[in-house]
C-alpha cells in the first residue's frame, strides 16, 4: 500500500480521540440524566469511523446508523453542533427535532444517522445513482452492523448496486452483539463479508481494532468505485465497549470476553502505540492532542448547555407547507 | 383542444420535465422496454437511455431508497411501484424515511422526491393488487397525497409534484389510464391543495376523488333528471387539502356526501367528514353522508369485487336520502 502522509496520522489520531472523549463525556451526561432518548456510545469502534473517512473526499458521502456519533465527528462535525443536539437545543444540528439517532448535514455530505436499524441500506442506492449519474467521480460510504446485515434491505441493495454499478462501500461494523443477539448467532456463515460473493462484487474481513487495516482497505474499495467498477462490502470485526445503551449492563457476554477487546483490541491505544512507533508523534505530542480535544469537549458542553431551547412558535415551520 | 389519454398525459408531463431539469429521472420495475405495467412511460427508454430510466429488479425498498437517496444528493427521482398494494413492502423506507427526514433534521436535508403508484378495483385482481391505500400515507405527516382523476389534472399535478421539494405519495387509479380528457399544447401546471369544481350545483355538494368523481358525475346527471342539482367536487390533492373549498361549497348546499373507494373505516372520507363537522356544522342542514368502500378485502369474483365498492346508484341514493 502507498504511504500514508504524516497529516492524515495525525487527523485520524485527532478523529479517534475525539470520538472517545466526546463519547465518554456523553456517557456520563446521560447517566447524570442531562439528556433524554436514546443514547449509543461508538466507544471501542473508533477506528472504523476515523479510518473510513480518512479515505474520502469532503464531496464523498457518509451514511450512518443509530450508533453513529463516531461517523459524524470523522466526517468534521461541529462537536458544538452535536452536544447542543444531544441537549435538544435550537443550535444543534437538528434544531433539536432528531437527537443523536437523526444528526445530519448538507454541507458535510453526512446523509444522517437512523434510527431505524438497516434504513440508510437502501438510501445508499440513492446516493450511488446521484454519484453516478454526475460523473464527479463521487462515492458513498454506507455504514451498518451485524444487526442490519441480517435484514431484508440488505441484499436489495447489494445486488442493485451491484448490478448498477454503483459507487458505495458497505461497511458492516460486526461489534458481535445487535442489542443482546450475537452475530455469530444470527449471521448463518458468521463472516457477514462472505456474502460479497453472492453479489460477484470484492468482499473485505478487516480487524477493525486497526485504523491503518482500515483505511487502506476502505481506500481500495473507494478506488475500485471510483474506477466505475462498482460496490464493495467490507466488514470490519469490532467490538462496543459499552452495552447497546449505557444502562445496559450487557449480561449477554461475559466479563472475560469485554476485558479481553478492552485489553487487548483498544483502537484509541493500539493507533498511539503505532504513532509513537513509528515516531509519527511523541508520547508528548499526543498528550498535548488530548487535552486540546478535551477543552474542545468541554467546550462544547458550555455551548451546549447555554443555547437556548427551540422555540414553541417556529417548530411547526418544517412541516406547515405539507 | 386536442384530447389525449390520461397515461399519455403522465408521459408529457415526465417528458417536459426530464427535459427541463437534467437530474429527473424514472425508477421503477419495468419501466425500461416494457413501459411500465400501464405502459404509461411507453418509448421513454429510447429516448433518455438507462441512466434516466431505471429499470430495477423487483426490489421495492431499494426502488423507494434509491429515490430517497439520490433526492438528497440533489437528484429529482420519480419512483414508480406498480401497486399501490407494494408500498406496504417499502413502507419503512416511505413513512420512517421520506416523509421524516426533512423535519428530524431541522430542515438540513430535504426529500424532492415522487412515489407515482396506482391502486383501485375493477380489473378482477383481488384483495392484493386492488386496494385503495390512501388513508395510510394521508396519515403520515410529512407526505404529500396527490390522487388525479382527469388527464388535465394528472399531467399538471404530476408536473408540479416533480418540482416539489418534499416527498410525494401520486396515486393513479388502473381504470383510468385509458381515459381521454382535453389537455392543452401549452406548458401548465396545477398548485396542490387548489381543489377543482367539476360540476356546479346548488343542493347538495359531492366530494369525490379518483375514479369515484367519474362515478360522482354520472349520479349528478342522473339527479339533474330528477331536478336535483349537486355540485361535485375533487379535491385532486389530499395533502394538502382544499377544505375551504369543500367549506364554501356547503355553506352553499347545506349538505354533503363524501365519496371513497377505500374502505370507509379510518378513511379520508371519514377526516372530512369530520373536519366540516367541526368548521362548518353551523351551515349543515342534514348529517353528512359519507359512501365508501366496504371494510372488506376485496374479492376476485367480478359481482363481489363490485359489491365491495360504491357505484352512481348507490350515490343517486345516497343524496336522494340527504334531502
Amino acid at each position: 500500500m502507498p504511504k500514508i502522509s504524516k497529516e492524515k496520522k495525525i487527523k485520524m489520531l485527532r478523529d479517534l480521540i475525539a470520538i472517545r472523549r466526546f463519547e465518554e463525556k456523553t456517557i456520563k451526561m446521560y447517566q447524570a440524566g442531562e439528556f433524554g432518548g436514546y443514547l449509543h456510545p461508538y466507544v471501542g469502534q473508533e477506528a472504523i469511523a476515523a479510518g473510513a473517512c480518512a479515505a474520502i473526499e469532503p464531496e464523498d458521502y457518509i451514511i450512518s446508523t443509530h450508533r453513529g456519533h463516531g461517523h459524524c465527528i470523522a466526517k468534521g462535525a461541529d462537536l458544538n453542533k452535536m452536544m447542543a443536539e444531544l441537549l435538544g437545543k435550537v443550535t444543534g444540528y437538528c434544531k433539536g427535532r432528531g437527537g443523536s439517532m437523526h444528526i445530519a448535514d448538507t454541507e458535510l455530505k453526512m446523509l444522517g444517522a437512523n434510527g431505524i436499524v438497516g434504513g440508510g441500506i437502501p438510501i445508499a442506492i440513492g446516493a450511488g445513482f446521484s454519484c453516478k449519474m454526475r460523473k464527479k467521480g463521487e462515492v458513498t460510504l454506507c455504514f451498518f452492523g451485524d444487526g442490519a446485515a441480517n435484514n431484508g434491505v440488505f441484499h436489495e441493495a447489494l445486488n442493485m448496486t451491484a448490478i448498477f454499478k454503483l459507487p458505495v462501500i458497505f461497511i458492516c461494523e460486526n461489534n458481535l452483539y445487535a442489542i443482546s443477539m450475537c452475530s455469530l448467532d444470527s449471521v448463518a456463515c458468521e463472516d457477514v463479508g462472505k456474502r460479497s460473493c453472492a453479489y460477484d462484487i470484492p468482499g473485505h474481513i478487516i480487524e477493525g481494532s486497526d485504523t491503518i487495516e482500515v483505511y487502506n482497505t476502505v481506500k481500495k474499495a473507494v478506488k475500485h468505485a471510483r474506477d466505475g467498477k462498482g460496490p464493495s462490502l467490507i466488514e470490519a470485526k469490532t467490538y462496543r465497549f459499552y452495552g447497546h445503551h449505557p444502562n445496559d449492563p450487557a449480561e449477554y457476554r461475559t466479563k472475560e470476553e469485554s476485558d479481553f477487546y478492552k485489553k487487548e483490541k483498544d483502537p484509541v491505544v493500539l493507533f498511539k502505540d503505532t504513532l509513537v512507533k513509528d515516531k509519527t508523534m511523541t508520547k508528548k505530542d499526543i498528550e498535548k492532542m488530548e487535552a486540546d480535544i478535551q477543552k474542545e469537549v468541554e467546550k462544547s458542553y458550555d455551548f451546549a448547555v447555554s443555547s437556548p431551547e427551540p422555540d414553541l412558535e417556529g417548530f411547526l415551520e418544517e412541516v406547515k407547507a405539507i | 383542444m386536442r384530447q389525449i389519454e390520461y397515461r399519455e398525459a403522465i408521459r408529457e408531463a415526465c417528458i417536459e420535465e426530464m427535459d427541463r431539469d437534467p437530474g429527473v429521472f424514472l425508477i421503477g420495475e419495468d419501466i425500461g422496454v416494457y413501459g411500465g405495467a400501464f405502459r404509461a412511460y411507453k418509448g421513454l427508454l429510447d429516448k433518455y437511455g438507462p441512466e434516466r430510466v431505471v429499470n430495477t429488479p423487483i426490489s421495492e425498498i431499494g426502488i423507494v431508497g434509491a429515490a430517497i437517496g439520490a433526492a438528497l444528493t440533489g437528484q429529482k427521482p420519480v419512483a414508480e411501484i406498480m401497486f399501490v398494494d407494494f408500498t406496504t413492502l417499502a413502507m419503512d423506507q416511505i413513512v420512517n424515511q421520506a416523509a421524516k427526514i426533512r423535519y428530524m433534521t431541522g430542515d438540513s436535508l430535504n426529500v424532492p422526491m415522487v412515489l407515482r403508484t396506482q391502486g383501485g378495483t375493477g380489473r378482477g385482481v383481488a384483495a392484493q393488487h386492488s386496494q385503495s391505500l390512501e388513508a395510510w400515507f394521508y396519515h403520515i405527516p410529512g407526505l404529500k397525497v396527490v390522487m388525479p382523476a382527469t388527464p388535465y389534472d394528472v399531467k399538471g399535478l404530476l408536473k408540479t409534484a416533480i418540482r416539489d421539494d418534499n416527498p410525494v405519495i401520486f396515486i393513479e387509479h388502473k381504470m383510468i389510464y385509458l381515459l381521454k380528457g382535453e389537455v392543452p399544447e401549452e406548458e401548465y401546471t396545477i398548485p396542490f391543495g387548489e381543489a377543482d369544481i367539476k360540476r356546479e350545483g346548488k343542493d347538495v355538494t359531492i366530494v369525490a376523488y379518483s375514479n369515484m368523481l367519474f362515478k360522482s358525475l354520472a349520479a349528478a346527471e342522473e339527479l339533474e333528471k330528477d331536478s336535483i342539482s349537486c355540485e361535485v367536487i375533487d379535491p385532486r390533492t389530499l395533502v394538502p387539502l382544499d377544505l375551504d373549498a369543500i367549506i364554501d361549497s356547503v355553506k352553499k348546499t347545506g349538505k354533503l356526501l363524501l365519496v371513497t373507494e377505500a374502505c370507509e373505516r379510518g378513511s379520508v372520507a371519514s377526516d372530512i367528514s369530520a373536519k366540516v363537522t367541526e368548521n362548518a356544522f353551523d351551515w349543515l342542514d342534514a348529517p353528512i353522508k359519507i359512501v365508501a368502500g366496504l371494510n372488506t378485502p376485496i374479492p376476485y369474483n367480478s359481482t363481489l369485487e363490485q359489491a365491495s365498492v360504491p357505484h352512481t346508484t348507490d350515490i343517486v341514493k345516497a343524496v336522494k336520502e340527504l334531502l
